[in-house]
């Protein structure tokens, strides 16, 4: 029997793990140094904040792999012998596979920082990075002052952890305006806003200098490179992106840039060797994505196809449209298609914000044509089906505004603020667009 | 608003020690003449059951209720008893006449219901006498207590949105002390007003004035039981107010289930009886309402004129045309979150307890055997009250209808609904009757799950299988499961809260009533992979 080795219990392994049982009986083993389960990263930060337990970001009980029959063991490999197709572990034993998936997925990126080793310094990724956190921040009494640094999406989350225990958060972004890499001016502007009005102390355009031991060679302050100035604090938070884990292939055969090279079949240039997740690197992005996508979904997505290859059903992966969402403290943000920070030359804009400065829309579509290319939403839920068929059949700016009340995904009764929207745009290009009433029979037809 | 709170929380713990401290109040005795009345009244044919009494409790000095409840308990057990042992007697010499007459001396009832109404009348004390004064140390303390503790929320609590911070360090809402008294507590209050109401009846006293201005009667503790349910109710609303402030839904069906409970449960079928008409809650409907096929409530209905026999055909209408109907169009949540009042109480005062009810794949099976039993069970003791009722034998197939009712009544309306239903919220979660006892679920969950236009989306890939969907469903469903496979959740269980919906950070779930087509839709693939995967592998 084929014996499948995934390395990595995340989404990525544990997604092909499933796929692989659902259509084969070849053996499956799945290695993993940092926890026994399967849990969710993402929701590491709300079992320091107290919403949930850690079993509860289990999504599979215990008992789900031995009924699966999907082995899995808990260790580390250190290295990766191709040769002979056997993976060597730490601790001295090896294990040999036929077919081995790389998905080791992220670690945190740290830049040569002063005293970025010190005690107290963590990013917030893996499990330990959680066990770190409520041993150096369990209140505001042992941590007085906690930095942050490092303005993307994990970057606002670790402020909104330790928030949640009252601890002062001074949060530093290198850019002039948070997440306006990824983020257009008006939303980057309200997620200020957001972060300021909880009382996080937000510092733009600030860049780290060194973090300072204290005699016991824990955290005692940081000091701020512009200015110079020095903020005591006990726990410093390095969220400034994350990075491929990899440093085990290193010794290997296998190619890697910053990542672990794959085509379009997730295979890497070793036969038998795929990578997919967090950790795999396409030679060119796909459909204008990221080499490296270190997102939730497309972990996902390369497990289920990675699993149709390698059960003799060879496979390009071929993400859909562009989707994502996140959660800025009090302000959810989804985004269908494309809404870049920067309006490209063929590109029209058409920008909504509530009077409460808590929700807004962005319309991103052709010029000339009028082709509906993505939608930033924050604060109004929509649906993924509906933009998913709006951008497969290319509909235009117009169809999309006339049929917004389709795509509301907001909860019951919730105020509707289309009526609104659809004026505000009219107004300002001079059009006659009339919103339609939601129709089921379009909200489910295929096409 | 610390200062304020930490005030609120001692005013109500205060309240609640002087009102469990009640209990130990006030001396019961009664006079001759009291005593005469009450036994006219009741027109005993035991003859010695008058000298029991009078020994027990004719008496200068103040018993307190444990002595004056063994007393009267006593008197009846030894009045039956004198006849018990006629009866052995007669029947030894096999005098059958003079065995057949002792029957009639005997007096049934419930030893604690026999002495909880004469304690009704033998009080003297703070809580009788001065009722209004400890009405306000009581219900009054704790209502500006809760609400002081309640309202800083509002601040404390930050801007509006989802806010669970803390809720599994905090020893009141994760199994911990607070949990385990808080249970203990529940529990124990309704051993107390199920088995023992005389233990309570200085909180009966309380509000006799509140029952005597609304149906013109002295309060039972039934009407006790309403008006702390209401009013616990109400504070815990004001909680829910505060919390979901930014989520409408959460708002009105949090104000429907407390209308419903005051004016439907509460009001109406007292002021039904001040104007000699049955009492009656619109809204509950059976198999909830077990008893309403039983043949004292027909005759009662039958015997009560025209709208007796419009409550008789609304309670089967309500049953069987009503409640499917609008399971097709809404889902049960119309009943279970908007209408029910058990289901009132779980989402106001069970809402701190939510995240306590178990996920596992075995509690689900648990909760589906049992369920169904409760339903099987209710079914066959209608079957059995319609047959008695129809055809006036006691007894079918050798079985008495009356045990099998009793035997419902107590485990299933007595124990389960109430003792294991609502005591054990802060252990097992919210939900416990409506989740694996309540046959009216079971029933509208059948509905739902084969025909009806609910369901809850989810949103195509968006799930990142967080978990806070399934922490916070108050009736066990893996939410998740379903939602990061991108399947729409489709369970009989449902109640339909929204809550789900409100706790993900992602906008992944929404709750719909939308055509039967398509509304289960199980994936393998989720929405945003390749087209041609997704329609391979999805192709069922």
């Amino acid at each position: 029997m084929e014996h499948i080795v995934i390395i990595g219990n995340g989404i990525s392994g544990v997604t092909a793990a499933r796929h692989i049982r659902k259509l084969s009986d070849k053996k499956i083993t799945i290695i993993s140094a940092e926890t026994e389960y399967f849990f969710s990263r993402t929701a590491l930060m709300y079992v320091y904040m107290g919403h949930m337990t850690f079993e509860h970001t289990q999504p599979y009980e215990n008992w789900f792999w031995k009924k699966n029959s999907i082995e899995l063991k808990k260790a580390f490999v250190k290295t990766v012998d191709t040769e002979n197709k056997t993976l060597h572990f730490e601790d001295g034993g090896f294990l040999s596979y036929d077919k081995l998936i790389i998905a080791t997925g992220s670690k945190p990126n740290k830049f040569g920082w002063p005293g970025q080793d010190l005690d107290g310094v963590m990013g917030m990724y893996h499990k330990q990075d959680l066990e770190n956190l409520e041993k150096y921040a369990p209140n505001n009494k042992v941590c007085k002052r906690a930095v942050i640094v490092g303005g993307g999406l994990i970057g606002i989350e670790m402020a909104e952890m330790l928030h949640s225990r009252h601890i002062p958060v001074t949060f530093l972004v290198r850019e002039n305006s948070f997440w306006n890499g990824v983020l257009p001016e008006g939303e980057s502007n309200m997620i200020n806003r957001e972060i300021l009005s909880s009382g996080i102390d937000l510092r733009l355009s600030t860049n780290l200098k060194e973090i300072v031991a204290d005699e016991n060679g824990q955290v005692k302050s940081i000091i701020i490179d512009e200015t110079g100035e020095e903020i005591p604090c006990q726990v410093v938070g390095l969220t400034a992106g994350v990075s491929p884990n990899i440093d085990f292939i290193k010794d290997s055969k296998i190619e890697i840039g910053r990542g672990i090279k794959v085509n379009r079949y997730l295979e890497t240039n070793i036969k038998d060797v795929y990578a997919i997740g967090d950790c795999a690197e396409q030679h060119e992005g796909i459909a204008q994505r990221r080499p490296i996508e270190a997102v939730w979904y497309t972990g996902r997505m390369m497990g289920e196809t990675i699993a149709q290859t390698i059960c003799d059903n060879k496979i390009q992966y071929k993400p859909g449209h562009w989707f994502n969402s996140a959660k800025f403290i009090d302000i959810e943000y989804q985004t269908y298609g494309w809404v870049w920070a920067q309006t490209k030359d063929h590109e029209s804009r058409f920008y909504w914000e509530h009077e409460s400065g808590k929700k807004c829309i962005h319309l991103n579509y052709d010029k000339t044509t009028r082709e509906f290319i993505g939608i930033n939403t924050f604060g109004i839920r929509m649906r993924h089906e509906f933009f998913d068929k709006i951008l497969n059949v290319n509909r235009t700016v117009d169809y999309v505004l006339e049929h917004l009340a389709d795509a509301n995904f907001d909860p019951e009764f919730y105020k509707l603020h289309e009526k609104e929207i659809v004026a505000k745009f009219n107004q300002e290009n001079n059009t006659n667009i009339q919103l339609k009433k939601k129709s089921w029979k379009r909200i489910f037809s295929k096409s | 608003m610390k200062a304020i709170k930490q005030t609120g929380l001692s005013l109500f713990l205060l309240g609640l020690a002087i009102f469990i401290g009640t209990i130990f109040t006030g001396s019961f005795n009664l006079t001759q003449a009291e005593l005469d009345t009450f036994l006219k009244e009741k027109n005993y044919k035991s003859e010695i059951i008058a000298d029991e009494l009078q020994k027990a409790i004719v008496t200068s000095e103040g018993l307190n209720i444990f002595q004056f409840s063994s007393g009267v308990i006593g008197a009846y057990a030894a009045s039956n008893k004198h006849y018990d042992d006629l009866i052995k007697k007669y029947d030894s010499e096999k005098n059958w006449d003079k065995k057949g007459e002792q029957f009639q001396y005997k007096i049934s009832g419930k030893p604690h219901s026999l002495s909880f109404s004469l304690a009704k009348a033998a009080g003297k004390g703070p809580v009788p006498d001065s009722t209004g004064l400890m009405w306000f140390l009581t219900f009054g303390l704790a209502i500006i207590g809760a609400l002081m503790y309640i309202i800083p929320d509002v601040i404390l609590l930050g801007k509006p949105g989802i806010k669970n911070n803390g809720i599994f360090l905090n020893a009141a809402t994760n199994r911990g002390w607070i949990g385990w008294f808080a249970f203990i507590f529940l529990v124990t209050f309704y051993i107390l007003l199920y088995f023992y109401p005389d233990y309570i009846v200085n909180w009966v006293y309380l509000v006799d004035p509140i029952s005597k201005s609304i149906s013109g009667n002295p309060a039972s503790q039934w009407f006790l039981y309403g008006f702390l349910y209401c009013t616990v109710m109400t504070v815990m609303a004001i909680r829910m107010y505060i919390k979901y402030r930014h989520n409408k839904y959460q708002i009105l069906r949090t104000t429907s289930v407390l209308f419903f409970q005051i004016v439907f449960a509460f009001l109406i079928p007292e002021i039904l009886v001040r104007f000699e008409k049955p009492w009656y809650d619109f809204k509950n409907a059976f198999p909830l309402d077990y008893d309403f096929f039983f043949k004292w409530n027909l005759q009662e209905l039958l015997d009560s004129g025209a709208f007796g026999l419009f409550i008789l055909v609304w309670g089967i209408v309500l049953t069987i045309v009503v409640v499917p109907v609008m399971v097709y169009f809404f889902g049960k949540r119309w009943y279970c979150s908007w209408v029910c009042g058990c289901g009132g109480l779980a989402e106001t005062l069970g809402d701190p307890y939510r995240q306590l009810s178990s996920k596992t794949l075995l509690s689900w099976r648990m909760e589906r055997i049992i369920i169904h039993s409760v339903l099987i069970f209710v079914l066959v003791m209608t079957g059995f009250a319609l047959y008695t009722f129809f055809s006036g034998q006691g007894e079918v197939l050798g079985v008495k209808t009356q045990t099998i009712q009793d035997i419902y009544g107590f485990l299933i309306g007595s124990i389960f609904a109430g003792v294991i239903g609502t005591g054990f919220y802060p252990i097992f979660g919210n939900r416990v009757w409506c989740r694996f006892g309540c046959p009216l679920a079971a029933y509208l969950g059948f509905v739902q799950r084969f025909k009806s236009r609910f369901r809850i989306t989810t949103n195509g890939g968006q799930c990142i299988s967080c978990g806070n969907c399934s922490t916070y469903c108050e009736q066990g469903i893996d939410v998740r499961a379903y939602a990061q496979k991108g399947e729409n959740i489709v369970r009989s269980s449902c109640v339909g809260c929204g809550v789900c919906s409100a706790v993900c950070p992602r906008g992944v779930l929404k709750l719909e009533n939308g055509p039967e087509t398509g509304r289960i839709n199980p994936t393998d693939v989720l929405l945003g992979n390749d087209v041609d995967l997704m329609n391979l592998v999805n192709k069922k």
